[in-house]
């Protein structure tokens, strides 16, 4: 009998979370995206067009078995393009993503099990960054000289730097969220019996706090990290389309709009195209977070 | 209260004073300095020459010094020349921070307005075909990338429909009111639209948590008619978590205000701000960004007043 058998809450959670039709429609979109992202290589080779090879007298082309979206302002395929420019986009969302989930989850243990002094500390820097407007902030950050920091010109100038730059800006101004939900929740965790003892018996703090901590302030956060990929995203196009972000000749869904205000007048599919992905995009991702959120806190709905 | 208010005050110093200094040191390491601006259109200029302007201006001196020189001269008012305007800063700054407070004000208040009137419709029946239709949509503004969707109104009402102005205040030569606002109707639809699905959420969350309370129970126990209960008493309490987290929202907005501004070429504190950036204009980058800051942290602190002036039960 299927009934008696023992449950696993990861079970449990599987199983609410299929029941949340949004959560599932958008798990499926998003599979669809990578698949669609991962696709860009093979639909190159088979349309056998070179997606950095700029072609000024096909600009603006209209869609034809060549090119199934037409070409952009440098007669480079708008298909592969979007496939290619996905790839950096939902890779920045995810690695930022994961970078900033680190300096949270550090900040907020520390804050959290430490507490005092260190706590006001770093909780009061917490709060003065969720106040700051993070976008101005972000556009100086990409806008600094790495060579001034040390870096060679070599470097600096590479599409490696430009990609790490802004997956690691965006990371620096996005951990706040996560901060405090883990700070919360390790001040409750510190408190129980099993970390008590831990201390009892002699346990130093950085152990305590990653081998008893931190796995149980995980689960809790899967909702926020899953809703900060969805901010990231948005951040990094926003950057990108301002030119602070990712730059030609590498694709990404934000700057593909760069040259918007002649896009709308010439060539309006063009701007039309990569904002819908990243808003596609954003939306799977903050509704697959809702779909979760049912899953892990069932409390929560009604 | 008065305490509360000195001490509230005191930290948005603090908070302010630790920018400037982060943010100075972050505008030293942008790509040349002044003097490679200065000497940009002048090849004759040597080693010797350069170095003697580094040394008159300054520059050759530890940053902590050149802070300090900086900040000496910021609190008497003198933040420096604008270089691309040619004009001391604040006169560039303050009308661009007019615009934009103009820009963020009406944009906030419809937000909020058409936030409050479809979360609370939202709540009345969690789970229903409103509340679904509303969640959606919020779930859409959170979501939409705000400058393309400047792009997609631009591209609907001003280039296919030719029905509003794609850029700019006013037009050439006609200055009347109904053109302003005209002008301001797209950059506000964009920026309220950018906000109202957050505010939705948060105050359906809070409509339904205040619901289920005792003190619901009680006003509807002693006879309170549905719109009374909704409107007064759950309203009231759910004000509370939600003045916090719209007043946490400022720094957000004035990133709106950014990329509206860019889009829509309104001569606000965000597109100067960017200009300035893109043009090696490091006084009224530097000083922009401060009054962002700065207006920021005044939101914060009003937001913070609001809600001791809510909730009975706080103290100030």
């Amino acid at each position: 009998m299927r009934r008696d058998r023992a449950v696993s809450p990861w079970q449990l959670r599987w199983r609410r979370f299929r029941a949340h039709r949004t959560g599932m429609g958008s798990l499926a979109v998003l599979l669809l995206l990578v698949l669609f992202v991962a696709s860009a290589h093979p639909v190159a080779w088979w349309l056998a067009v070179d997606p950095y090879e700029t072609d000024l007298l096909s600009q603006y082309a209209p869609p034809s078995a060549a090119h199934p979206l037409g070409t952009d302002d440098a007669g480079r395929d708008e298909l592969v393009r979007l496939m290619l420019g996905g790839q950096i986009s939902l890779l920045v969302g995810v690695l930022a993503t994961a970078v900033g989930s680190v300096i949270g989850l550090t900040i907020g243990v520390i804050s959290g099990y430490f507490g005092r002094r260190l706590d006001a500390v770093l909780m009061r820097f917490t709060d003065g960054m969720i106040a700051l407007p993070l976008l101005p902030l972000l556009i100086v950050l990409g806008a600094l000289d790495l060579t001034k920091l040390g870096f060679s010109a070599e470097f600096a100038h590479s599409a490696a730097a430009g990609f790490w730059r802004v997956v690691i800006i965006v990371a620096l101004v996005d951990w706040t969220g996560i901060a405090r939900l883990t700070r919360a929740a390790t001040l409750s965790l510190k408190e129980r019996d099993y970390v008590r003892s831990a201390r009892a018996s002699g346990g130093r703090p950085a152990y305590i706090m990653t081998a008893h901590i931190l796995p149980n302030v995980a689960t809790p956060l899967i909702v926020a990290v899953t809703l900060t990929v969805g901010r990231v995203i948005l951040f990094e196009s926003v950057l990108s389309f301002l030119g602070f972000g990712i730059v030609a000749p590498t694709p990404s869904w934000g700057n593909m709009l760069n040259n918007a205000q002649e896009l709308v007048t010439t060539a309006p599919a063009l701007a039309i195209y990569p904002g819908l992905l990243i808003f596609i995009t954003v939306i799977a991702v903050n509704f697959l977070g809702d779909g979760l959120q049912h899953a892990f806190d069932p409390r929560s709905e009604r | 209260m008065t305490r509360f208010i000195l001490a509230r005050c005191g930290q948005s110093a603090l908070v302010l004073l630790v920018m400037s200094f982060v943010i100075y040191s972050l505008i030293g390491l942008m790509p040349g300095d002044p003097i490679d601006v200065m000497i940009a259109s002048n090849p004759g200029a040597t080693p010797e020459v350069v170095a003697h302007l580094r040394a008159i201006y300054g520059l050759d001196q530890p940053i902590l010094l050149r802070y300090g020189h900086w900040l000496a001269a910021a609190l008497r008012g003198d933040f420096g020349y604008s270089r691309t305007h040619a004009q001391p800063v604040l006169t560039v700054l303050l009308p661009a921070l007019l615009q934009t407070c103009k820009l963020m004000l009406t944009s906030f208040v419809v937000s909020v307005v058409l936030a409050f009137a479809l979360g609370v419709w939202a709540s009345l029946k969690p789970g229903g075909v409103a509340d679904s239709i509303i969640s959606l949509f919020a779930f859409a503004g959170i979501s939409v990338p705000v400058f393309w969707l400047a792009l997609v109104l631009i591209l609907v009402f001003a280039v296919t429909w030719h029905v509003l102005p794609a850029s700019g205040i006013g037009t050439f030569g006609d200055g009347g009111v109904t053109d302003q606002l005209r002008h301001l109707i797209l950059p506000v639809t964009t920026l309220a639209l950018a906000n109202i699905g957050s505010f939705t959420r948060f105050i359906r969350a809070a409509m339904i948590e205040t619901m289920r309370m005792d003190h619901i129970r009680t006003a509807r126990a002693k006879g309170a008619g549905e719109r009374r209960v909704v409107l007064v008493h759950a309203l009231r309490n759910a004000m509370i978590p939600v003045v916090t987290v719209i007043a946490l929202s400022f720094g957000g907005l004035f990133s709106g205000a950014l990329i509206t501004e860019t889009m829509f070429a309104q001569p606000g504190m965000g597109k100067m701000i960017y200009d300035a950036i893109l043009g090696n204009d490091f006084n009224l980058a530097l000083t922009g960004l401060l009054f962002a800051t700065l207006v920021t942290l005044l939101g914060n602190l009003l937001a913070d007043l609001a809600y001791g002036w809510l909730d009975p039960r706080i103290k100030l």
